[in-house]
């Protein structure tokens, strides 16, 4: 046989193997459906652009804020970016992506992830990470987040990560192999269940140093900079909770609010405000105080759209038709949702 | 660097090329800085020791070298003056001399071994003794064991002895022999091997062979295939039958009997693939350390096939030297005039067996549970040759039956189950426990909860699937290979090559159990 053919016969395995590859990749790779925290980030693209506000963070901002509610009660086009255990690192290079498809007035960051200053679980970083689209933003964020245990190459092909999962295939990684639906309304995940918070937890446990780790406020430094560079305005929020995994400590609130002032930043800590926003922790919580379910979400929304729009001077997009008809889309979507969780 | 780590991966990448692309004088180095950048991953301070044992091996070689030519040109210079006894008695001498170079080499670098892999052992033995007559214990220290010393020390000294024997010639460039002792590919694991095969292949330049290269690249993946999908797998379940021996008795003894001898042999030829493969695409052919060795129908027949080189070092360098030296000569003679002709021609040859296996136990690891591993292979090994003449007798009665296919298999299975029977000393690194457990074997009597049990052990029934489907293939190649020429045939199918190599490729990345949440471990033979 001579060498062309040879050749030839080479070049189209290698595309058939690369094929049966790619198919195999996207079979075993997770669908975050009965667990959805994963999928969100993923679902940005197809709704990039337009948004004033965006705002990062760990799961005190994909179940805190409802942009639905900004939008119908205030006109503010808004998105959440926030995913599972999100740390400062990871905002900071969602960040810097988003402003490649998007310029926004306002970015909100919440404060919760500045306690964590290295690596933590390879299982939250796929859930933020995983979802990005190639930049060397998700490059740089990866090679920020990998615990000692992971590889950069898991990343670059999932298959090296997730290939014991053909064991484990359901039919579920077989319907959504190729397209899943969005789990996320612009980024908010909806829980509609209500499990009151029967006991108030008085104090968080006693911690050996409260002091922010410095990694982490540098990256909180980085981020206050690409924003000021992107004309953006930085907002920190810190979300109410009461639970000992989500505690916030005075001598935290103490560090936010020095570099706040420092750098002329708004900060809203609204778990001093739950009573003035409304939120009930017999109804408003999902988890027994652990993230706000939907009702206290849209209260929470409610207050803070109105801070954002007075103080922050967010335009009301209600008037422009194009806009309005996008956020109408969502709206639907929005409602579909919450009757159909509402019924289960 | 492991062999299974992406990492490794990208240094053949990145080494394949760059070997082809170098002036073809510049190949060798580029080995060997390739060879010690490999190393060095192991640790800086493991350099050391290499590089102690390449140097010192240097110097004896060249003293030898010297001391033997010295001698050559002296009985040239004096030939007319010196008669027959004269030129003989100046060779004894001679001769008598190089052995003394020589066993300064072999002391000092067994010496090394022996320290940094035996000092523990003697250490924890000397503190049992010190603890029975109640004077406390020493404290063990814990020394650096660099990775394949067993190895490289090996065939280093074999390279030496091979010098002293004049069958290889000194090698002259330290870089060269330090290429020699460092060769990557079988620095972790073997094959052990000889000078005289080896070294020119090193030197010699090579021109890039397409063929060569493309069934080197095979070879290397079937190796992972068998370390990824089989011998990593059957791990998981390995790990939990020894987590708590006492736990997993009677029949659990048989399945991990039989696990861990598909393990081992997936394992370690697995990595030998993966050694001799990277050596043929590099255009240099290893010996070969296995030859079907569960095919075999006897003790010795085995060992004939498993770990080919080991055992031929061993024959070659410590069984043959010691059945002639002068102790054991007298020995025979001794033994001959006092215990008869029959049984006195034995005394010797059974204790060079006995020591060879010994110090084979001892080769495999500091402890008791793998000098008792040799010892038994030796007691079967010894039993089975003096059961000979039985057997031959039962041939002659029954030449229908020992001739056929039937009691070949059979032969073949109780070898297996012979040496998986004593190779379990292996694992559970316990005389006394291995012992028990082979007693629960014929007490404990919990064949019935087999079936579920085994699928507590971390392996669920896609995994034994797995295993017994990886089993068959390695089989089915086994014999396939035995009929010469199974990779020339597929070269002649550029397809059919593409579509085997492909599927086994998809299976390697989708079946191997790599990666988080596996323990894509070392191959067992690295411990050695």
């Amino acid at each position: 046989m001579n060498l062309k053919k040879r050749i030839l016969i080479a070049v189209c395995a290698i595309l058939v193997i690369t094929l049966i590859l790619s198919f195999l990749q996207l079979l075993v790779v997770p669908k975050y459906r009965s667990n959805p925290e994963g999928a969100m980030i993923g679902e940005y693209y197809d709704q990039a652009g337009g948004h004033d506000v965006i705002f990062v963070g760990d799961c005190e901002v994909y179940e805190s804020i409802v942009p639905a509610t900004l939008w119908e009660e205030y006109g503010i086009s808004s998105y959440v970016r926030g995913s599972a255990q999100q740390l400062v690192w990871q905002s900071y290079y969602l960040l810097e992506e988003t402003f490649r498809y998007e310029k926004p007035r306002a970015v909100v960051f919440n404060v919760l992830a500045l306690k964590y200053g290295t690596p933590q679980s390879e299982a939250f970083n796929r859930m933020t990470l995983d979802g990005m689209k190639w930049s060397t933003s998700k490059w740089k964020a990866i090679q920020a987040s990998m615990t000692e245990e992971e590889h950069f190459l898991d990343y670059v092909f999932p298959l090296l990560r997730f290939h014991s999962r053909i064991t484990q295939l359901t039919a579920e990684d077989f319907q959504y192999a190729f397209d899943a639906p969005a789990v996320s309304q612009s980024g908010y995940l909806m829980q509609t269940n209500i499990v009151p918070m029967t006991e108030a937890e008085e104090e968080g446990r006693t911690l050996s140093d409260y002091t922010l780790p410095e990694s982490a406020m540098n990256y909180l430094e980085q981020m206050r900079l690409l924003c000021e560079k992107n004309g953006a305005e930085l907002i920190l929020m810190k979300a109410p909770t009461n639970s000992w995994a989500y505690w916030w400590y005075e001598e935290w609130e103490e560090q936010i609010c020095t570099y706040a002032e420092e750098k002329n930043l708004s900060y809203y800590n609204f778990i001093p405000l739950c009573e003035e926003i409304g939120i009930d922790w017999n109804t408003d919580t999902y988890d027994a105080g652990v993230h706000l379910n939907v009702y206290g979400a849209e209260k929470l929304s409610r207050y803070f759209g109105a801070l954002l729009q007075s103080a922050h001077h967010i335009p009301d997009r209600r008037s422009e038709a194009e806009t309005s008809a996008r956020w109408q889309e969502r709206m639907d979507a929005y409602r579909k949702q919450k009757i159909q969780l509402e019924k289960e | 660097m492991r062999f299974t780590s992406y990492e490794f991966l990208g240094f053949l990448v990145l080494l394949f090329p760059l070997y082809y692309l170098v002036p073809k004088k510049w190949q060798w180095g580029v080995l060997l800085a390739a060879s010690y950048l490999f190393y060095a991953f192991a640790g800086w301070d493991c350099i050391l020791f290499i590089l102690l044992t390449t140097l010192s091996s240097y110097g004896v070689a060249c003293w030898i070298g010297w001391r033997a030519s010295a001698e050559e040109t002296y009985l040239a210079c004096h030939r007319e003056e010196m008669d027959k006894e004269r030129r003989k008695a100046y060779k004894a001498k001679e001769k008598k001399r190089r052995f003394h170079i020589l066993l300064l080499g072999l002391v000092f670098n067994f010496g090394i071994l022996a320290v940094l892999k035996y000092t523990g052992f003697a250490m924890s033995g000397f503190n049992q003794i010190l603890n029975v007559i109640g004077q406390g214990t020493l404290e063990i220290p814990d020394l650096l064991l660099p990775m394949g010393i067993s190895f490289y020390t090996f065939q280093t000294m074999g390279y030496l002895i091979d010098v002293y024997r004049a069958k290889t010639k000194v090698e002259r460039n330290p870089a060269r022999l330090a290429l020699f002792t460092a060769f990557f590919p079988q620095l972790v694991q073997g094959p052990i091997s000889r000078h005289s095969d080896l070294a020119e292949q090193l030197y010699m330049p090579h021109s890039f062979d397409r063929k060569e290269f493309i069934f080197g690249l095979q070879r290397i993946l079937w190796g992972y295939f068998k370390k990824l999908v089989i011998a990593d797998r059957i791990l998981i379940a390995m790990k939990t039958l020894l987590a708590d021996p006492e736990e997993y008795r009677g029949g659990y003894v048989v399945m991990l009997i039989l696990l861990y001898s598909v393990e081992i042999y997936a394992d370690f030829t697995g990595g030998i693939d993966i050694t001799i493969g990277i050596a043929q695409a590099l255009g240099m052919k290893l010996r070969e350390n296995f030859n079907r060795p569960f095919s075999s129908h006897s003790t010795k027949e085995y060992w004939n096939r498993w770990h080919i080189t080991m055992g031929s070092w061993f024959t070659d360098y410590v069984f043959y030297p010691l059945s002639v030296c002068k102790p054991m000569m007298k020995l025979s003679k001794w033994s001959r005039a006092h215990l008869g002709n029959s049984l006195g021609k034995r005394v010797p040859v059974y204790l060079a067996t006995t020591v060879t296996w010994f110090l084979t136990g001892l080769w495999h690891g500091a402890g008791a549970n793998f000098i008792v591993w040799g010892l038994l292979n030796c007691l079967v090994i010894l039993v089975s040759q003096e059961l000979e003449p039985l057997y031959a007798r039962f041939r002659r009665r029954f030449p229908n039956l020992s001739s056929s296919n039937g009691y070949g298999k059979f032969m073949a299975v109780r070898t297996f189950l012979l040496m998986g029977l004593i190779r379990s000393l292996d694992c559970y690194r316990n005389v006394g426990t291995t012992f028990r457990l082979w007693g629960s074997m014929l007490t404990v009597w919990n064949w019935g909860e087999l079936p579920k049990g085994m699928l507590r052990l971390g392996l669920g029934v896609a995994d034994y699937v797995i295993i017994l489907g990886g089993c068959l293939i390695m089989a089915s190649v086994s014999v396939m290979s035995a009929k010469r020429g199974l990779r020339e045939r597929l070269y002649q199918h550029p397809v059919l090559s593409w579509v085997l190599c492909g599927g086994l490729l998809i299976a390697v990345l989708l079946l191997g159990a790599y990666g988080i949440g596996y323990d894509a471990s070392q191959f067992i033979y690295d411990q050695f």
